[in-house]
């Protein structure tokens, strides 16, 4: 089986994010990590290439840099990566990168497409639901297990109050949820033998998408301000009595 | 303006997410329907004509699932009543959904939203970004249909005047293999106690608590305010607790009078959706947590010395 995993770089979320004063991007460091949410659709897709005797192809859009977020999921086990980074892409939204990504998608020919819930810098959180629609597959999201068995995928999909069980055949495309499975850290061979692992970086023009600087994106920022700051609160150090202060203040709440 | 709103109907009800856009959707324009998928009850029918909707829009999916049918009908159907503005919730049908649909029309998408404005014919979104310290207003440049995500808890729900609505039942057309996913099963987990998103008063813990074991303290202080238990994705990921208590951007959005955080360092992921609580009071033992800059009471210290003691007090009080 032949899997295309969706993946993003992203700035360490350990480090404030900054936004450009001119154009309001994030600002976008040369070293960028892997999206963490993404380990665990690169896990998922290595687990079932494993036992289909398969390929793990990422295919992610933005800024490449150093290429080191990338290297990380080469270095969990992926075999290569299309890395799209074209100079007219900068900005575009949610609708622009899931043409792009299906359009590197289709022209690699997959049977699964995973990907993650959301990202964690811009989280619109429906860019995988657009690719499936793009490509014509079925989307089976927020998974939180996923079965293969002979071209039929399964999965327990996350709902408000529980779960549903929901099911189909392949080609389709599978968002999963943290903590749907362990992901496994990169080994010492692993890392070494990530340096070494193609990756493609074809523009749009190769793809064959229209540049959304031809077609526009139909959306602009108009402006970015300060969101009003909440007063700000007492911080007190527990001595041995500070459970009392939470008392008061549930007693002034009118909850006890 | 003719303004649309998304409704899925759960356990024979809309969400209250849903109803929380046909209120907002209600002040901004002077025609509003839902699109509603699902069995169609008469309780639900009510429930949105009560909101806001003048007509209902009516897809039963049986057991596909929704996204594919639903999206390929509201494009066809948008084609011909050419709604100016679509709102969806931050919920997973809902963005299944609006995600086809914009794949499908070729139109953007604009996400997270926490209000909406309309000037002079321009759709205008605000949505909070980096934890909710910033925000971004964003217009759309295009004509519609303009596809909106809204984050819960953004707009009171509020019934108005609206009578019964006109229910117009729509037939899906054939989406082929993308529509071909099908529900097997459906299971509820259902927690005691208060719904999260309803409650008065949440207890939250986060990976400070230590371990599964020590999380029993959350939900025993919990019990003794009559307040939900929630908790971090760290926790959830863990295993400690189910999804559904998972408070934050990839879980629910809470706005309770009470919110008391335990051992949550307060990751941006976790305060956008919290941070709008009545009062919030903190535990954590780090000083430099970040959930101390949202809480009316932060205190530095020892859960597992701060709460036990909490909840001997509280007993002591009700006895």
């Amino acid at each position: 089986m032949k899997i295309a995993v969706c993946v993003k770089q992203i700035p360490d979320p350990a480090t404030p994010y900054e936004l450009d004063s001119e154009n309001h991007f994030v600002v976008r460091p040369d070293d960028q990590v892997l999206d963490d949410t993404d380990r665990y659709g690169v896990e998922m897709g290595l687990q079932l290439a494993e036992t289909t005797e398969g390929e793990v192809v990422l295919v992610s859009m933005g800024p490449a840099g150093s290429l080191q977020g990338i290297r990380q999921a080469l270095a969990m086990g992926a075999d290569k990566a299309i890395v799209i980074d074209d100079e007219t892409l900068r900005g575009s939204g949610a609708l622009v990168t899931a043409r792009v990504l299906a359009a590197a998608i289709e022209r690699e020919g997959v049977d699964l497409v995973i990907a993650g819930t959301e990202s964690t810098d811009g989280y619109v959180g429906v860019v995988p639901q657009m690719v499936a629609e793009l490509l014509g597959m079925p989307a089976l999201t927020f998974a939180r297990k996923v079965e293969h068995s002979d071209g039929t995928i399964r999965i327990e999909r996350q709902t408000g109050g529980g779960y549903d069980v929901v099911e189909t055949t392949l080609p389709a495309l599978v968002t999963v949820t943290s903590g749907a499975v362990e992901p496994r850290y990169p080994t010492f061979k692993g890392i070494m033998a990530a340096k070494q692992k193609p990756i493609d970086q074809p523009n749009c023009a190769d793809l064959g998408v229209e540049s959304p600087d031809l077609v526009g994106s139909g959306q602009g920022i108009v402006e970015v301000r300060a969101a009003p700051a909440r007063a700000a609160g007492v911080k007190v150090q527990d001595e041995g009595e500070a459970h009392e202060e939470i008392v008061a203040l549930l007693e002034q709440a009118k909850v006890v | 303006m003719r303004i649309w709103v998304f409704a899925e109907e759960i356990d024979g009800a809309p969400t209250s997410l849903t109803l929380e856009m046909l209120t907002k959707a209600r002040s901004l324009g002077d025609e509003v329907a839902a699109f509603l998928v699902g069995d169609g009850s008469a309780e639900t029918i009510n429930a949105l004509g009560a909101h806001g909707a003048t007509t209902v829009y009516h897809l039963d999916p049986g057991d596909t699932l929704p996204s594919a049918p639903a999206a390929a009908a509201m494009a066809e159907l948008a084609a011909s009543e050419s709604p100016d503005l679509i709102l969806f919730g931050l919920q997973p049908t809902d963005r299944d959904v609006v995600g086809r649909l914009a794949g499908r029309l070729g139109v953007p998408v604009l996400s997270n939203a926490v209000d909406i404005v309309i000037d002079a014919g321009s759709t205008k979104v605000i949505n909070e970004i980096l934890g909710g310290t910033t925000l971004v207003e964003t217009a759309f440049s295009d004509s519609g249909p303009h596809l909106v995500v809204v984050r819960p808890k953004s707009f009171a729900a509020e019934p108005g005047d609206g009578g019964d609505p006109s229910v117009v039942e729509v037939v899906a057309p054939d989406t082929g293999h993308s529509g071909s996913a099908t529900v097997i099963e459906r299971h509820a987990e259902r927690s005691e106690g208060p719904k999260l998103e309803e409650a008065e008063i949440i207890v939250s813990g986060g990976r400070g608590m230590g371990g599964r074991e020590q999380f029993g303290a959350v939900e025993e202080l919990a019990e003794l305010l009559a307040a939900a238990v929630g908790a971090t994705r760290a926790v959830v990921d863990a295993g400690w607790v189910p999804y559904s208590l998972q408070v934050g951007q990839t879980g629910k959005t809470v706005k309770p009078s009470v919110y008391i955080a335990l051992g949550i360092s307060g990751a941006m992921q976790h305060l956008v959706g919290m941070k709008d609580s009545g009062t919030i009071i903190a535990v954590n033992k780090d000083e430099e947590a970040p959930i101390f800059g949202v809480a009316d009471l932060g205190i530095v210290g020892d859960v597992h010395k701060v709460v036990p003691k909490l909840i001997e007090a509280l007993k002591a009080r009700s006895s």
